[in-house]
């Protein structure tokens, strides 16, 4: 189908152009409301994803039959992967807009410039899903860079918080600057930046032998640089304990969920509709690089775990961890593969947002994201230490819970490829991953406090529905048929 | 359905019990008696109305759950299933009743964890579907987990994570084993995880899954994985803490069922669908013989010993049930049906004299507060009753004849001296350590002098007596007629061990 021009486009366009009015509204509103400690912006906010959501569902319906939709003169495109991930992207957000309403650590002062960012930092992610455009990558993945960074530090009392946000800039500098540079040997190469036609291009080069095989690989590893970065991927982790343990819990709990499914989007666009097909690609052996990568990310992100006191600290590790994980369906670069990301994913949002949303109840109530504060939670506040047992056992994978499911899924999809010690790899990853999970149920259940013996920590009925909302599905999509049916949604390569 | 209703009326008993007010201690130990008891009427039910004659599996049920995977709910019995099934079943209320007074703290968790226990338990002996048997298998680590570590003894966090830990390691290398098994089992969109299925594909000459060195690999991951469990010779040392830390009833439930499903998948598993596997493991290594045959025979030989060291009362039956547990897989390792039929009656019978001496030792842990061998002495005199039955406990323990311990370990041996000489009669310095350390603890405890200190000791009570009757009354009968028994799978065994060493062959 021919890509629509500009006006056409707008259509199809207005999930994004919705979220841009609503981040305009906040700022507005937020200078009109005199009352400091009005919560109106956040929930002008949670409508305005709401609206968001309907124009998502709209633009799905207008698909209609077609496979795809090319937007912009080719510059993003619509389909059904985007339209996943803008869901998740969706909750995630709406997620931590409620998470942010329970948190105590965030400064009054600032809610509408939070609020806004938050929604602009959800544009960038909706346009990282969407682009087929070298250009639109780059400035889809600064959009999210940039909105980050300021986020990362928005604690403006905390030196913790402040460094979180300097080291994320500085990490994010070089590796965008990498990306930069492979992309635009790309362009160089193949004079355009339509993902389609380069992978078209590259190829017809490589069968008339106009091109060094080993520039594509220069190119394509720096690309990952990048992408690596937003997915923190091992070696460019690095940044990301500091800045999750800097940020505030709800834009720990969003970066961890968001930006990683972002960078997945944009990893598996990239690599599976770009280059999956491409004659190319398969003259150098990615599958194994890539392999490498997965296994380097999940042991080093779970090794670094165990030590952790740190709860939040400790919950960055293992999202790495995670990370190496969601990897192993993406060195395939098959249907399979790739739809048991999404199944990951789904699984993921859910799990570790609760987890998340845990640690903010704990840091609220107990003023500590130390496992220390947790001690005894199972007589101080069982629902809520039942909940985080809940989320705790599935991050590992232990049956009955969604996280079992999801690894299933995806070392499934790795043996079927046969590779064997990757996922073996993996499996002993998640007996590691129990260790420190279980410090943390060991904390809650085993382990008494001696000092607030039985005193009960009570919490309204508002924070035990949305914990439900994680729990529910955390217990639940495994069990569930309709949830093993995103490799129908995943790009035909 | 009946199966469905049996496996799942625990678990909706511990929906009920969450749903108690936690004040009415009472009312939550009655609610979760009745849960048990009502898979234990079914139970029986099953034994009893359960065909005999045939060979098939009964009570089947077979519906879609996952079917991108072709997973699906299907459960059914045949007469190894029934058997464990009874004795699950029937440890389920024994258990409930002896956690009756000596649970201090959070009773209604410990009891909705229990149901959710016995869900999982129940639950893997009728699975027919690989994945289901995996879920119900790991069904089981969540409570356990915090059955041990909640309420259990001054180590108990150390136990319950190493329990967790070994357990969780050995079912990550079943994971991968079943998955291999499941992509191997056909072309993409015809796979499944059907056991019944998969055994007659691994039998097929020709098929992917009938291939030795694959099935060789296969066999070693979910050989590992039900090791553990078992536990067998070098995956056993989480065995001994967890015991030691666990409170009274669950050291029963760990001795009496979680040890049979580590047997229990290996002849589901790696003999009746990885016969060449087997074969390998039983005859392929060259020098090394029958290496299957010799870790059973470390067991024997190695738990009996360590046993015979121990002054902690509850140590050393947990090595004990090592040791016991060597027979089960020298009797499977000899692959006739002498040496099979052995192993499943020891697999029944050792889940109900280790679960008499469990509860014996709680019986006198709960009134002395230490289990120390050496700290008795004399107690014959002042509990008779006690004494008497735990007489009898030990006795069947150490395969007198006429009782039912002697039954199973004859079989067995019966079974691998056919194959394998030198190691039967060897494995037979196992029985006379037995019956060292177990006379010798009877003479410690009850013999003697009385100490002073337990002049006052009371005798064993009504509900503990409630406890020990079904399960002495079995010993007793299944030594004398262990026909009773062992007609309930001979079908089976039959069926399965033909299969075996024609497939062996291949």
């Amino acid at each position: 189908m021919e890509a629509l021009k500009n006006i056409e486009s707008l259509l199809y366009f207005s999930p994004e152009i919705l979220l841009v009015v609503f981040a305009v509204a906040v700022i507005i509103l937020d200078l009109v409301v005199k009352n400091r400690e009005s919560v109106a912006v956040a929930y002008l906010s949670l409508l305005g994803l709401g609206c968001v959501f309907g124009a998502v569902l709209f633009t799905h319906a207008s698909l209609g039959s077609n496979e795809s939709i090319s937007l912009f003169l080719g510059m993003i495109r619509l389909d059904r992967f985007a339209i996943f991930f803008k869901i998740i992207l969706l909750l995630a957000t709406a997620a931590t807009i409620l998470f942010s309403l329970r948190s105590e650590e965030l400064d009054a002062q600032l809610k509408g410039e939070y609020y806004a960012l938050l929604l602009a930092v959800t544009l960038g992610m909706f346009l990282m899903a969407s682009s087929t455009n070298l250009l639109m990558i780059f400035i889809s993945l600064e959009t999210v860079s940039l909105t980050s960074y300021i986020l990362a530090g928005f604690l403006t009392h905390s030196p913790r918080s402040s460094e979180a946000a300097f080291k994320y800039i500085t990490y994010g500098a070089v590796a965008s600057g990498t990306m930069l540079f492979g992309l635009s040997l790309l362009f160089g190469m193949t004079g355009t930046g339509d993902l389609g036609q380069i992978s078209a291009k590259l190829t017809e080069m490589f069968n008339a032998g106009d091109v060094y095989p080993l520039a594509v690989l220069v190119s394509i590893t720096f690309i990952l640089a990048g992408v690596g970065y937003k997915i923190a991927s091992v070696p460019f982790h690095m940044w990301s304990p500091d800045v999750y343990e800097g940020a505030p819990i709800p834009i720990t709990a969003f970066l961890s969920v968001a930006s990683k499914s972002a960078g997945f989007a944009l990893f598996i666009r990239f690599f599976y509709s770009g280059f999956g097909s491409s004659e190319l690609m398969q003259s150098v052996d990615w599958t194994l690089m890539l392999a490498v990568v997965s296994a380097l990310t999940m042991t080093v992100g779970n090794l670094a775990a165990l030590p952790q006191r740190n709860v939040k600290r400790l919950l960055a590790y293992s999202s790495i961890a995670h990370g190496g994980y969601l990897l192993m369906g993406g060195v395939l670069l098959t249907a399979e593969g790739i739809g048991a990301i999404l199944f990951y994913l789904v699984v993921y949002l859910f799990m570790n947002l609760g987890a998340f949303y845990v640690v903010v109840l704990i840091a609220n109530e107990v003023g500590s994201e130390m496992i220390e504060g947790y001690r005894g939670l199972s007589s101080r506040a069982p629902l809520v230490a039942g909940a985080m047992a809940i989320f705790l056992f599935s991050l590992t994978g232990i049956p009955p819970f969604a996280g079992f499911f999801g690894k299933w899924v995806l070392f499934t999809a790795v043996i079927d490829k046969g590779l064997y010690w990757l996922a073996f790899v993996g499996l002993l990853n998640s007996v590691v991953s129990l260790y420190y999970y279980a410090r943390i149920v060991k904390a809650m259940y085993l382990e008494s406090t001696e000092d607030t013996e039985t005193e009960r920590v009570s919490f309204s009925t508002g924070t035990f529905a949305l914990l439900s909302v994680f729990v529910v599905p955390t217990v639940l999509i495994g069990f569930l048929n309709i949830f093993y049916t995103f490799s129908n949604i995943a790009l035909q390569p | 359905m009946l199966l469905s209703l049996m496996i799942f009326v625990p678990l909706l008993g511990m929906i009920v019990v969450l749903l108690l007010p936690r004040e009415s201690e009472e009312l939550i130990k009655r609610v979760t008696l009745f849960f048990t008891f009502v898979p234990l009427l079914l139970a029986v039910y099953l034994f009893v109305s359960y065909d005999r004659g045939s060979s098939g599996t009964q009570y089947e049920l077979d519906v879609a759950w996952i079917s991108a995977f072709n997973i699906r709910y299907h459960i059914g019995i045949d007469g190894l299933s029934v058997t464990l099934l009874l004795l699950t079943a029937l440890l389920g209320p024994i258990c409930v009743l002896a956690s009756w007074r000596n649970i201090e703290k959070g009773l209604k968790a410990y009891m909705a964890l229990f149901l959710l226990l016995e869900t999982g338990m129940l639950g893997f002996f009728a699975a027919l579907d690989l994945f289901l048997f995996y879920v119900f298998f790991e069904l089981t680590l969540l409570p356990m987990y915090f059955l041990i570590g909640v309420w259990g003894g001054p180590r108990r966090e150390y136990a319950a994570i190493k329990f967790f830990l070994y357990t969780l390691f050995g079912s990550v290398l079943m994971l991968v084993a079943m998955i291999a098994v499941y992509l191997k089992s056909g072309p993409a969109g015809a796979r499944t995880f059907d056991i019944p299925t998969l055994i007659t594909l691994a039998s097929t000459a020709g098929h992917a899954l009938a291939d030795q060195n694959f099935q060789i690999w296969v066999f070693l991951g979910f050989f590992i994985g039900f090791a553990v469990k078992v536990p067998i010779f070098p995956f056993h040392t989480w065995l001994p803490d967890a015991h030691v830390e666990a409170p009274t009833a669950i050291s029963v439930i760990l001795a009496g069922i979680l040890l049979k499903m580590g047997t229990y998948g290996l002849v589901r598993v790696n003999m009746a669908m990885l016969p060449q596997g087997m074969d390998f493991f039983c005859n392929g290594l060259g020098t090394w013989g029958n290496s299957l045959a010799l870790l059973g025979f470390i067991n024997i030989v190695y738990g009996s010993f360590c046993a015979l060291a121990q002054t902690d009362f509850k140590k050393l039956v947990a090595y004990s049930s090592i040791g016991h547990m060597g027979f089960v897989i020298l009797g499977l390792s000899a692959r006739n049906e002498a040496g099979v039929t052995g192993a499943i009656l020891q697999m029944f019978n050792h889940g109900v004299i280790s679960a008499m001496l469990f509860l014996l030792v709680g019986v006198l842990y709960d009134r002395a507060h230490h289990r120390e061998i050496n700290g008795f002495g004399g107690l014959g005199s002042r509990m008779p009753i006690y004494t008497g039955i735990t007489t009898l406990a030990f006795m069947a323990s150490l395969g007198l004849p006429g009782l039912s311990g002697f039954v199973g370990e004859a079989l067995s041996l019966l079974g691998a001296y056919d194959k394998f000489k030198m190691l039967t009669i060897l494995s037979t310095i196992g029985i006379v350590v037995g019956a060292a350390y177990f006379l010798w603890t009877l003479q410690r405890v009850f013999l003697g002098k009385l100490n002073p200190k337990y002049e006052s000791m009371p005798e064993i009570n009504g509900r503990e007596i409630l406890t020990l009757v079904p399960l002495g009354i079995l010993t007793i009968v299944l030594g004398i007629w262990p026909g009773f028994a062992i007609e309930m799978f001979s079908e089976s065994v039959t069926k399965l061990v033909d299969t075996v060493n024609a497939l062996a062959n291949l």
